[in-house]
């Protein structure tokens, strides 16, 4: 055991100069079996599965910044199963099953705390559209109930049922669902993969893809060469840029999406509850703040920040919603950039490009992916062959008709 | 944001619909010749309606006044800083009619909010 009370004792009375780095800061070696670009979550995740479900260690992660200072940090943590399309899913119980073992996997506290995930319902078109979700959940082998009113009142009474435009009519409730603490998933990861031998190289920002033939055969970074037999891109948000190195367009458009956060209350909120005459969410950090969000800005963006047009969106639904929020004081917001592809859904595939594969595409719904997203896209980098719950996830979905696009939009990004 | 609106002058970029890149506005031709359309003819299609540049810097991009004139705008942004660069009506851009030059910002003028007032604007329409 790393740490323990014990140790924090020892090491108090030695001014704390014992602890150990958690991960190693090795040189990047000249060739490695595979490379993957991109040292966030789902990027450590598929190395610590490449390593411990399909044995390959002699891997490399390379991070242009450091480890966790992207998305993986940025998120509002939520997790949760409720997806209604038969490509999406089997994947997300799949990582709702990998999140309940995770910490025994990693043998590190990533606070998975399942208190539930309620998407409330305001119409009888909404109640309909409800039951044959949680019917698709159910399918799946996730959890999924229906409540109605009254139910809805027992979990949160503080909601505003008689709310004049939208009424409470009842709700949908996963009580498997839940948050994470996000950090500490990037740095479980990390020491897992970096355990089992993977190369964590971070500052190391990967400038082009070398190619052989019409191979992807590695990369050139800022610090150097590095030759792989396969080469893993996984940088959702700047998925366009890096694939641009390599000559590809993708279906995606990068838009921000900012989050917010209160001062630290006394627990009110019990797990994640969603509105749904909007596009809102909330739940409780177990630091005691309010941790909501809503839609993407809705434009083109790499800034990492919104604009207030969206916030004063965000706050009228949050008053629709909780009237009590309102004595809340907001503490910060953020942004975050996203991949927003064109049908709402996730990219594991191959790319026409022998070597090169590539993850992406995770809109505003990567963090609760991380798990299945690492399984899922080591599985297709070992063995060339998608995951069985990632088969729909192609690059070509819509040159052959077969989008996963769960709420109907079409090729709108920004309305995802 | 705002987005200096070439005939009403700057508006808040809230009153606006996004659509996405510019690009959109020329749609490929594909002659209705009775028969299937060719691979190629829907790959060219396919690659419009769901390919994009997606560029981190300028980006030409389609925005509607819908709480406005309901006029559509070609409005040229830098992604990374949401700075305006340059507005022309949809129309104008589509018809050739205004071939606006390419201004360059000065240097350092990076702020989200500012408005470009130097931008090439159609002279009497203010």
């Amino acid at each position: 055991m790393r740490y323990s009370a014990l140790e924090i004792f020892r090491q108090g009375l030695s001014g704390n100069t014992g602890w150990k780095p958690v991960w190693r800061e090795p040189e990047p070696a000249p060739e490695y079996e595979v490379v993957i670009v991109g040292g966030g979550g789902h990027g450590l995740a598929t190395a610590h599965y490449l390593a411990k479900v399909h044995g390959i260690t002699d891997v490399a992660v390379c991070e242009r910044g450091w480890i966790g200072n992207g998305n993986i940090g940025r998120n509002t943590t939520i997790v949760r199963s409720n997806y209604l399309q038969s490509g999406n899913q089997p994947f997300y119980e799949l990582s709702v099953r990998l999140w309940e073992g995770l910490e025994r996997d990693l043998n590190y506290n990533v606070m998975f705390s399942q208190r539930g995930i309620l998407n409330l319902s305001h119409s009888d078109a909404q109640r309909d559209a409800q039951v044959r979700r949680a019917n698709a959940m159910l399918m799946s082998g996730a959890d999924a109930v229906l409540l109605d009113r009254e139910g809805v009142r027992r979990l949160c009474p503080f909601l505003d049922f008689d709310n004049a435009r939208f009424p409470i009519r009842g709700g949908l409730w996963q009580p498997r669902a839940g948050t994470a603490r996000h950090d500490a998933v990037a740095w479980g990861y990390a020491r897992a993969a970096d355990e089992r031998g993977v190369d964590l190289l971070q500052n190391t920002e990967v400038t082009g893809f070398l190619m052989e033939g019409g191979r992807c055969v590695g990369v050139e970074t800022s610090r150097g060469r590095i030759r792989a037999r396969k080469v893993a891109v996984c940088v959702a948000g700047a998925s366009s840029r890096v694939m641009a190195m390599a000559g590809m367009r993708l279906p995606i458009e990068s838009h921000v999406l900012q989050a917010f956060v209160s001062e630290g209350l006394k627990p009110a909120i019990p797990g994640v509850v969603t509105f749904g005459a909007g596009h809102f969410y909330l739940s409780q950090s177990d630091k005691g703040g309010l941790v909501f969000g809503g839609n993407i800005d809705g434009y083109n963006s790499y800034a990492s920040r919104g604009h207030l047009p969206l916030a004063e969106e965000v706050g009228g639904e949050a008053m629709a919603m909780v009237p009590m929020i309102g004595r809340a004081k907001l503490l910060r917001s953020w942004g975050g950039v996203m991949d927003m592809s064109m049908d709402g859904s996730p990219f594991i595939d191959r790319t026409d490009i022998p070597g090169l594969y590539f993850n992406g595409g995770w809109c505003y719904g990567g963090f609760k992916a991380t798990p299945a997203s690492g399984y899922c896209y080591a599985h297709l980098i070992a063995t060339d062959r998608p995951h069985e719950t990632a088969t729909a996830m192609r690059l070509d979905r819509f040159m052959s008709g077969a989008p996963i696009d769960e709420n109907g939009h079409g090729a709108q990004p920004n309305l995802h | 944001m705002i987005i200096d609106h070439p005939l009403l002058g700057p508006r808040d970029a809230a009153e606006f619909v996004y659509l996405g890149d510019a690009s959109l506005m020329d749609r490929p031709e594909v002659p209705a010749t009775g028969e299937p359309p060719t691979a190629g003819e829907i790959r060219t299609m396919h690659d419009h309606v769901h390919l994009r540049d997606n560029p981190a810097g300028e980006h030409r991009e389609l925005w509607f006044h819908e709480q406005g004139d309901r006029s559509w705008l070609v409005v040229t942004r830098d992604t990374l800083t949401h700075r305006m660069i340059r507005t022309e009506l949809a129309r104008d851009v589509a018809s050739g009619a205004v071939d606006v030059p390419v201004h360059d910002a000065a240097p350092g003028d990076t702020a989200s909010s500012a408005i470009d007032h130097d931008s090439n604007r159609p002279e009497p329409t203010r």
